[in-house]
């Protein structure tokens, strides 16, 4: 029997019919349309498809959609605001964070939490919190300085 | 991965979750955080035909000061006992633990009830849970009663809850000195093997050790001979070394793809010398 869900994502609101077993990860890619989030391992620790749900990260393809009902979420394409890019995404830019890109959703919705618990994270504080999130390329050298680089422009 | 189709149902208050509960029998399971329901029903290993999602009831959460020690409710996540002062001022280890469970994203959802419920024997805080002595409440249609923490934790993913009881309280009182060491599976950080000793230290001598084993066996249980030689010493380096050799002694260690029997048994008593030894510093 289908559920009724109403979830605001990127500010914008929707309300679907759902099958509860449908995943937060496919409702969003294929109901809602924003592939951004990646689901790769679906297994609850690649970390590609995490989210904001309700201000905390959390991996889409451990949740599902009836869940989020009433929820606020943030994927990466709630990010750039006015053709601004978010600090998070300015930092992987300019510190070339990313090479295949497809954890960079993920790892992007980690840091962003990392950040707003942790303004100035110290190294290894960036590497603790993006353990959830694996880069297949192994990348992770620049994916710290990216962090360090959105930690240092991002306004207080 | 898709799990098999079921019925959703959001009750807010556990009276109405245990009218559910009673009313689907069997087939209906008690959703918390779903870290471990949700990747086992991805699995098929899990079939419920109704799944109870516990979020919506508000008295299922929390943390609050009770006779001493701390009430925890169960739907309470990894990161609210990490980051909750009143459980660094009153139980230290259990924040610890809690930060040392998978990574970010799971303990934003993963819950301390969850994990008892669930009592996966890789899980961490069934084992610092023993440790400490907490107790359980367990709520049915009938009444409310009690489980300590030395009865909850029957077989591997068995507690000692009814098929109709809702865990809805877990009590942990003010815990001396303690510590957890945990060997993480490099991949998912799953507890290999884990060990919290808490320690009460008076005059330079230990007078009470309890001392939880998780991932060894198939249930977390207490390693009563490593209690039972470290009750009376001085805590110095040979007598904690005596004491955790014995640690998995009558545990029938769980063998598996991330570690034979053999190997366990070796990081269990690894594990309790370094638990033992950081919780005898801690005494001072």
């Amino acid at each position: 029997m289908d559920t009724t869900i109403t979830v605001t994502v990127n500010g914008e609101q929707h309300t679907n019919e759902v099958e509860p077993r449908l995943l937060l990860s496919t409702y969003l890619r294929e109901v809602l349309n924003l592939t951004g989030t990646h689901i790769g391992c679906d297994t609850s620790q690649c970390g590609a498809c995490t989210v904001m749900l309700n201000g905390e990260t959390a991996k889409s393809c451990t949740v599902f959609a009836v869940q989020a009902n009433g929820a606020e979420i943030t994927t990466i394409e709630g990010l750039e605001q006015d053709g601004k890019l978010h600090p998070v995404q300015v930092g992987f830019f300019e510190e070339h964070g990313l090479q295949c890109g497809f954890c960079t959703p993920g790892m992007m919705m980690s840091s962003i939490s990392l950040l707003e618990r942790n303004p100035d994270p110290s190294e290894g504080e960036i590497r603790h919190a993006i353990a959830g999130n694996l880069c297949r390329c192994t990348g992770y050298h620049n994916i710290v300085k990216a962090v360090q680089f959105a930690a240092k422009n991002t306004d207080p | 991965m898709t799990t098999s189709t079921f019925e959703y149902h959001t009750p807010t208050s556990v009276a109405d979750a245990l009218a559910l509960l009673s009313s689907h029998g069997d087939g209906a399971k008690l959703l918390a955080g779903g870290h471990s329901l949700i990747p086992i029903m991805k699995l098929r290993l899990a079939e419920p035909e109704v799944l109870i999602d516990l979020a919506k009831i508000a008295s299922l959460s929390g943390i609050a000061e009770a006779d001493g020690g701390l009430a925890i409710g169960p739907m309470t996540t990894y990161y609210e006992l990490m980051t909750s002062d009143l459980v660094s001022a009153k139980a230290p280890v259990l924040g610890e633990a809690a930060g040392l469970v998978a990574d970010v994203q799971v303990r934003n959802r993963g819950t301390i009830g969850g994990s008892v419920a669930h009592a996966d024997p890789a899980g961490d805080l069934p084992g610092v849970l023993l440790a400490l002595g907490a107790r359980f409440e367990a709520t049915s249609p009938t009444g409310t009663r009690t489980i300590e923490a030395d009865d909850m934790f029957v077989d591997l993913l068995t507690t000692a809850l009814e098929p109709n009881e809702i865990l809805t309280g877990i009590f942990v009182p003010t815990t001396p000195a303690a510590a957890y060491e945990k060997i993480a599976n490099k991949a998912s950080r799953y507890a290999i093997v884990g060990v919290c000793a808490v320690l009460t230290v008076e005059g330079g001598k230990c007078i009470a050790a309890r001392v939880g084993v998780n991932g060894t066996g198939p249930t977390a249980v207490r390693a009563a001979g490593s209690e039972t030689a470290l009750v009376g010493s001085s805590l110095d380096a040979d007598s904690i070394k005596a004491a955790a050799s014995v640690a998995a002694d009558g545990i029938d260690a769980l063998s598996d793809v991330h570690a034979s029997d053999e190997y366990r048994i070796h990081l269990t008593m690894v594990s309790a010398q370094r638990a033992i030894t950081k919780a005898a510093e801690r005494a001072g």
